[in-house]
This record gives structure tokens, C-alpha cells and sequence, in this order.
């Protein structure tokens, strides 16, 4: 028999019978995927990335934060500063991210809700944004940062004692007189989590629903 | 590599603007002996050794108290931080000051409320501060000053350390009792000084008696306003007798104030005609008159109506006073300086400066004596006056020359001695003997000072909680304790550490004062206050404490030119330029000037400073200000940020064209 390209993907339903004798090997993919949305809930609300800059005549530091729809901290400060060496200011950078950013998380559970559904291979291809998020948000943050680090206005008060620049993603790096001190904030970790969850979900998945495709394939 | 050195020298400028010197860290190995080596070597004491650690504060390290002290004839008011006895910055009050651009550009309109018949009358003489009180004890919010040459007190927000309010008693022309607040800031209280008639319109002086009057001006506060509200303020007439020092109730006899007087002889002087010069002449008596007065009765007859209006000012006429029954006069030992209120209300202590005691009155015992009518007679204005012995606690001798008293937390009182120069210790009996150990109503101790202290203040030592642990001891003489600074010498304000009983209680610091003469000062634990750091949005302006709306903005700086020939100029200024920075104007423009600071960053001021208008104001972050002048010197005026401010401070700079006209 057939099956429609919907059904294919669908993947096979597990009977109520199998269901109740193999409760754990069918619940524990759908359980993590649960967890997964959960985290990254959750990371929506909390910072992604911080940076500090130490510099002797800040005793409290300057902060910059970002979230994945905002950027705050002392903003104006940085700017204000970075004007000197012809940096654009921060607010220019990533606005479509920012203005996109809860809508693409959003869009990322409900992507994981239907991998919960489906019973395929096809699972995968619904959960790998979600499992590459955080390194795509890094990689974005660092392509913005270059990309203002390296293109400074030529006509900025101290633009002839400057050149372009890149300070690290992650870790510690030095821009005049700032150490500049970048680490991942607790939603950034959290939807890291998100991912090896949704990786071990994947295993579970596979060792749940591989025998049942394999049987349909068979008859 | 190479890119982050470059780099590193652009941003190392900047740096320098703002650069605060980190402590150096001791290199080598430090031992105990290296203190007692340059100890020796600069012949310093053990105790001196001890003074240094009790008073040190290194780099970085913050005062536990905050003291505002009167700046004397600078007519400003000093912030100084103890055990440090730092100058942390003074506060323009009554007098052009360049670099809060007090007059200069800020402040010019309060600085006008302080105008007397219409004249500038730019100099202060501030006496005693007064921090605003809640229950009696100091809130951190309001400071208020009085201006003795002139009779004016002014009001200073303790959010940003500016003065928002003066204001001009339209009675007496010179204050001595004041500032001084009731328990709740209710009232700031001014006592007249040196009588005259009201509103000091011409009498001979041959009239003093009948025409010339003495005063005590209650003057509402409203909180929530910050400000004086004249409209709901009174004064109560007094005898001439020259009222001094003025002390509020508080616990017991909250509702009740004292005043001292000094010429209770009205004196007339005259030593050109072979009269007794003043000081002899309003020494004559044995006794002065302590002045009680219950002000919330005299709140309630104001509020009656029971007034004469006099130079446009409600005042409680003294027949009114003494018909209401709240007024009474007791005698004092004569030449009174201090009239100070225990902590709990229950005692008020007087030091005539020519009697070597302090005079204790009870509260209770004044009451009482109310009550019964205990009098021993009546003053030659017919006020009842209360027999002496009946309201008399007690008496100690401390020395020669009291002058003012202040108290500590364990029942200890403190007295200076401007003869003796020295500050006394005793002790209070009542409720407070417990917790001295010697008896009570004795002297235990008189340190030396150095010289001729006038107030003392001892932390929150005037209030229902004193703190007690330092006293400052206000010296009217340095004489030989600093480098001769020319024939004028500075004030010495010396700090002692009184946290131990007993005997001991050394000065451990000497700061002298070279700005003006200082009075009183109160001090307050630093905790308590809670300044901004910046003003609280960008566009502020300090006289409303809120945004203007006309504030200029980021991106909407311009200069209009309007029909009737002035010009307007919204200016911003942030590190480190000035926008916009040409302002072309024809000679004869009225030019309106708006600013703002648009920084964010603590302590990033900026100035504007213009050559030849004399003009230079002060922006802290966030604050905008207006100013105005007619541009009538044609010519090139380069315009500057006169507060460092950044690497290209200097670079901080505008041009304003004036073109003439013909
Ligand atoms: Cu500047």
C-alpha cells in the first residue's frame, strides 16, 4: 500500500495499545521537545549577551546587554565614546534582528511543537533551526561587530589614530583604554540547553519511531 | 596588534579627562617600621600616629558624615565630609559664584529674589544652616540658610545641592536666630537681630523704644513645592531687644520655641556724644531675656486672622502676643549666644557669654510656672516674666566664655568657651543621668582648641538622636597653626573624636578655612542623603525640577531669528562640541539662549563660557538652562566648554558673530 506524501511525512501513529505497554519510549521525545519550547520561552525574556568595559575612569564599568529584541545598558555612554573614533551607533546595528527577534523564537516552538507530531525524518528538518539558534545569534552579533569595527568614519575627530578593529564575541579583548570583557547571558544559555535537548530528543525519536516507519516500509 | 595601540592612544586621551588616580599600591614589602621611621623623622606622636588612623581616608574610601557648614562672608554654604575634613564642594547661595555659574548665567533669577529695594545686593553673611527634620530628627531633603547683613533665607534641595529659594524678610533688615526648623519642617524659623522700624523706614533713634522693633518670622515650608510659601508665613513683634539664636521645641515641648535677646537694656549707643558704646551699654543688666514662645498658638491666632498686615506682611503685634498668652520672657544670664533644646525637648540650655555657667531651664518647670503664674514681674513692654528660680534646673560651670551647646547620644552635653578656647564635656542629669558615668550636672573635661571657638557641632548633636562619636569645633582664630597667609589668616575647624567618655577626647584633625568665616554647621550621617548623580532626564532644569519643555534636543538644535528681532538659540553641548557652533547675530539682537547638556555619564559637566558678556554657566548632565543678553559689543567671540570635560576639551568650541549694525 502507498502512502500519501502527507501521510510519509506524518509518519506512523503508534496504537493505543503500544502507546500504554511502551509509555516511556513514547513520551520521552515528545517530554523533551516539551522542555525544549520551555527553555526557549523562557530565554525570550532574559539577556543573551553582555559586554563590560573597564576603563579606570568608569569605577563602575560601562554594560551593554542585549536580549534578542533589544540592546540596553549604557548605550549612550558607548555611543557617545565610539563617536570619537567614528563608530555608527549601536542602535543602527541589527535592527531587523531586534525587530524580528521574538517572532522567530516564537516561530522556533511552534516548529518544535510540530516536530512533536510528526513521526518521520522529517522531524529533524523542523527542530535544526532551533538547535542552531545560538550559534547563529553569535555569528550575527559578530558580523555586525566587525562590520562596524571596520567601517569607521574617516572624518571622526581621532579617525587618524585608529584602524578598524573587531572586539571578541566571546571572552576578553582590548579597545584603547577598554578591556572589553564579552560572556553569554542566561538566555543565550538556555537556549543552548534548548539544543542538546532537542539533540538528545532527536536519539529518543529515532529509537521510538524508527522501528514503526521501518514496519510500514516493510509491508 | 598594531591597530589596538593606535587605537589605545586616541582612547588614552581621553582618559586623562576624567582620570581618576587609582591608588598607588605599595611596591615593596611595607612593615610597621617604616611607619615609626618617618614618624621620627617628621616628630610625630603616638597620638598623632592615632589622630592620622582615625581621620585617614584613602582614595576611594567615603565619609561617614556629611557636614554643611554657614561659608560666612562667601555667602555659600561648605560641603565636608568628616573624619576626612574634606572640602567636597560649596553651594552657591547669595553670592555670584563662576563655577557652579551662579549669576553668571544659572541662578541669576533666584539670586535677583535676593534683591533688596530693587538693588543688587550680592553678598551674603550665611549663619546657621538648618537640615530639614522629620519627628526631630534630619531627613536629608532641604537645607535652609539665613543671610544676617540682610535678613533673607534661602532654601537648598539636597537632590542636586542648589539653592532654588531666596527670600527677603520685609520686616528686619538684619537675622540672627535663624535658620532654624520645627520638628517637621513645619516652619523655618528667623529671628530678627539688631532692631529697627518695620521694614527699616526712617525713625530717629531717639525713638527706639516706641518705633523700633524686634521680630521672629515663621516662614511656611511646603515640602512638596520646595519652597517658602510667604503667603502662608507670619511673624510675631517682639520688644527691640535685639532677639539672638532661636531654638525650636522638640518631644516635650514641641510647639514651643526660645530666643535668646541681648540688649534687653536698649541700648542706644552714641559713644561719639560721651554715651555707653553698645558693647558696654547692652552689657549693663545682670540678666537678658529668654523669649518662650508657643507658636502653635501663634500659628492658630495668625490663622484666625488676629494680624496687622505691616509692609505687607501678617505679624502678631505684641499687645496680641501677650493678651493670647504666647509670649514669656525668663531671665538669662546676661550677653546669651547658644539657645540649644535637649534631645528630648526637656531641657534648654543658655550660656551668657559673660558668666561661666550654663543655665539649664526645664520645660517642665516653665510650664509649671505658666501655669501658675509664677511671675516675677513684668518687662517694661508688660510681657509676664517668669521667676528665674522656679524654671532654673540647674546650673554648671563650665568655664569662661560659653557660647553654644550641643549633645550627645549617652547624656553628655557640649559647651564652647570662646575665652577659654575649649570645648567643655558635662553632664545632663534628669532621664539622661544614667548613661554618664559621673554624676550628674558636672563638668568632666575641657579640651583645648585652637582658638577662640565660636559653634561647636557634634553629629545630629542638635537633634532627637544625636549620634554623638565627632565634634567639630568651629575656631574663629588659626593664629599659629598653618603657614602665615599674609595679616589674613584662615578659620581652623578642628575635629574631635568624642566616641570615648570621660577625659578623652582629643582633637585629631585641623582643617583650616580660607573662604569667608564660617558659623554653624550641622552634620549628618552621609547615609541619609540621597543626591542625583545626573539630573534625572536630559532637558532638566534645576529651578522646577522637572523637564522643560523647551529644553533644546538632539537633533533639533537650530537658531531662529523671530519678527521682533530676537534671536533663539537651541543649543546642545555633549563631549565634545557644541551644536550649533556658529551663531551669526547683528549687533543690537536680543539674544535668548537655551542649552542643554545631553550626557548621560556621572560627572560629564560641561561650561559655556562667552569672552566679554560675562557669561559662564555650569551643565551638569541632563540639565538645560535659558539665558539673555542684548548683544551690543560687535565683534568675534569664540565661545568654550570652560568644565575639562574630555581629550578635545579644548576643541569644545563656537563662534559667535556679532556684525554691526552700521
Ligand atoms: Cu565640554
Amino acid at each position: 500500500m502507498s502512502q500519501s506524501l502527507i501521510g510519509r511525512i506524518i509518519g506512523p501513529r503508534v496504537s493505543t495499545e503500544d502507546l500504554t505497554q511502551h509509555e516511556l519510549r513514547y513520551r520521552a521525545p515528545s517530554f523533551l521537545l516539551l522542555i525544549a519550547r520551555v527553555l526557549i520561552l523562557v530565554s525570550l525574556f532574559l539577556p543573551y549577551w553582555h559586554m563590560v568595559l573597564v576603563a579606570p575612569q568608569y569605577p563602575d564599568n560601562l554594560q551593554l546587554t542585549a536580549h534578542v529584541n533589544q540592546l540596553s545598558g549604557d548605550v549612550a555612554e558607548i555611543d557617545s565614546l565610539n563617536h570619537y573614533i567614528g563608530m555608527r551607533p549601536l542602535e543602527e546595528a541589527a535592527q531587523f534582528e531586534r525587530s524580528v527577534g521574538v517572532y522567530i523564537l516564537i516561530l522556533l516552538v511552534i516548529m518544535l511543537e510540530f516536530a512533536a507530531w510528526i513521526h518521520s525524518r522529517w522531524a529533524v528538518l523542523l527542530v535544526l533551526p532551533a538547535v542552531f539558534f545560538p550559534a547563529i545569534f553569535l555569528l550575527d552579533l559578530h558580523l555586525w561587530m566587525s562590520h562596524f569595527g571596520q567601517n569607521l568614519d574617516p572624518d571622526a575627530p581621532l579617525s587618524n589614530s585608529i584602524e578598524p578593529f573587531v572586539p571578541p564575541i566571546l571572552g576578553t579583548g582590548m579597545v584603547g583604554q577598554f578591556k572589553t570583557i564579552a560572556t553569554p547571558g542566561i538566555g543565550l544559555l538556555l537556549s543552548a540547553l534548548a539544543s542538546v535537548v532537542i539533540i538528545v530528543a532527536l536519539f529518543f525519536h529515532r529509537r521510538a519511531y524508527r522501528p514503526l516507519v521501518a514496519a510500514n516500509n516493510g509491508e | 596588534m598594531r591597530k589596538q595601540k593606535r587605537i589605545g592612544i586616541g582612547l588614552s586621551a581621553l582618559a586623562l579627562v576624567a582620570c581618576i588616580g587609582s591608588a598607588s599600591t605599595a611596591a615593596s614589602a611595607q612593615s610597621i617600621s617604616d611607619v615609626q621611621r618617618i614618624a621620627k623623622e617628621r616628630g610625630l606622636s603616638t597620638a598623632d600616629l592615632l589622630a592620622a588612623a582615625k581621620t585617614l581616608t584613602p582614595s576611594g574610601m567615603k565619609d561617614e558624615y556629611i557636614i554643611f557648614s554657614s561659608g560666612g562672608h562667601s555667602g555659600q554654604v561648605f560641603v565636608i565630609g568628616v573624619p576626612s575634613m574634606r572640602l567636597l564642594r560649596s553651594i552657591a547661595v547669595f553670592t555670584p559664584e563662576p563655577w557652579q555659574g551662579w549669576g553668571y548665567g544659572v541662578g541669576n533669577e533666584i539670586l535677583e529674589q535676593g534683591y533688596v529695594n530693587d538693588k543688587a545686593n550680592l553678598w551674603g553673611d550665611t549663619h546657621h544652616p538648618a537640615l530639614s527634620e522629620t519627628k526631630g530628627d534630619y531627613d536629608g531633603q532641604w537645607l535652609f540658610i539665613n543671610d544676617k547683613i540682610n535678613a533673607r533665607v534661602a532654601v537648598i534641595d539636597l537632590r542636586d545641592f542648589e539653592t532654588k529659594q531666596i527670600i527677603k524678610n520685609p520686616l528686619t533688615v538684619s537675622d540672627h536666630g535663624g535658620t532654624f526648623v520645627t520638628p517637621n519642617t513645619e516652619y523655618v524659623i528667623e529671628g530678627g537681630q539688631y532692631a529697627v522700624p518695620w521694614g527699616a523706614e526712617y525713625a530717629p533713634i531717639s525713638d527706639y523704644k516706641e518705633k523700633y522693633k524686634g521680630s521672629i518670622t515663621m516662614w511656611k515650608f511646603d515640602r512638596k513645592k520646595g519652597r517658602i510659601d510667604k503667603d502662608r508665613s507670619f511673624a510675631i513683634e517682639l520688644p527691640p531687644y535685639w532677639q539672638d539664636i532661636a531654638d525650636a521645641g522638640k518631644g516635650v515641648s514641641d510647639g514651643y520655641m526660645f530666643v535668646n535677646s541681648i540688649n534687653t537694656e536698649l541700648a542706644t549707643g552714641g559713644i561719639e556724644n560721651k554715651n555707653p558704646p553698645f558693647e558696654a551699654g547692652a552689657s549693663m543688666n545682670a540678666t537678658d531675656y529668654l523669649h518662650i514662645i508657643d507658636w502653635r498658638k501663634a500659628e492658630k491666632i495668625y490663622q484666625s486672622g488676629k494680624v496687622e498686615i505691616i509692609q505687607g506682611f501678617p505679624v502678631i503685634t505684641l499687645e496680641t502676643a501677650i493678651a493670647e498668652g504666647l509670649l514669656y520672657l525668663t531671665p538669662e544670664p546676661r550677653s546669651p549666644h547658644g539657645v540649644d533644646v535637649a534631645p528630648k525637648g526637656d531641657f534648654i540650655v543658655v550660656s551668657g557669654k559673660l558668666d561661666p555657667h550654663v543655665t539649664i531651664y526645664s520645660f517642665q518647670k516653665i510650664m509649671d510656672a505658666i501655669a501658675n503664674k509664677t511671675f516675677s514681674g513684668k518687662d517694661e513692654f508688660g510681657i509676664s516674666v517668669l521667676d528665674f528660680d522656679s524654671v532654673v534646673e540647674a546650673q554648671v560651670e563650665v568655664g569662661l566664655g560659653p557660647l553654644h551647646t550641643q549633645f550627645g547620644p549617652d547624656g553628655y552635653a557640649y559647651t564652647s568657651l570662646f575665652l577659654d578656647s575649649a570645648v567643655a564635656r558635662w553632664t545632663l542629669g534628669g532621664s539622661y543621668g544614667k548613661g554618664t558615668p559621673e554624676p550628674d550636672w558636672t563638668l568632666v573635661h575641657k579640651t583645648p582648641v585652637q582658638y577662640n571657638v565660636g559653634h561647636i557641632g557634634v553629629a545630629e548633636g542638635d537633634t532627637v538622636s544625636p549620634d554623638g562619636k565627632y565634634l567639630i569645633s568651629f575656631n574663629k582664630w588659626s593664629v599659629d597653626r598653618f603657614f602665615p597667609t599674609g595679616p589674613l589668616l584662615p578659620q581652623n575647624f578642628q575635629l574631635l573624636d568624642i566616641s570615648n567618655q570621660g577625659a578623652d577626647m582629643p582633637v585629631i584633625y585641623d582643617m583650616p578655612i580660607g573662604v569667608g568665616e564660617p558659623h554653624y554647621a550641622q552634620i549628618i550621617k552621609a547615609d541619609k542623603l540621597n543626591p542625583w548623580s545626573v539630573y534625572p532626564e536630559i532637558g532638566w532644569d534645576p529651578q522646577t525640577q522637572a523637564v522643560d519643555p523647551w529644553a533644546p534636543r538632539r537633533k533639533m538644535e537650530r537658531v531662529e531669528r523671530k519678527d521682533d528681532g530676537t534671536v533663539e538659540i537651541y543649543m546642545t553641548a555633549i563631549r565634545s562640541h557644541f551644536n550649533p557652533e556658529h551663531i551669526n547675530i547683528k549687533q543690537g539682537d536680543k539674544v535668548v539662549w537655551r542649552i542643554t547638556n545631553i550626557e548621560r555619564a556621572v560627572d560629564a559637566t560641561h561650561g559655556l563660557a562667552i569672552p566679554q558678556y560675562n557669561i559662564n554657566l555650569s551643565l551638569e548632565p541632563g540639565e538645560t538652562a535659558k539665558f539673555e543678553f542684548i548683544a551690543d559689543v560687535p565683534g568675534v567671540f569664540p565661545f568654550y566648554c570652560s568644565e575639562f570635560c574630555s581629550a578635545l576639551h579644548l576643541e569644545m568650541v563656537g563662534y559667535l558673530m556679532v556684525e554691526p549694525t552700521e
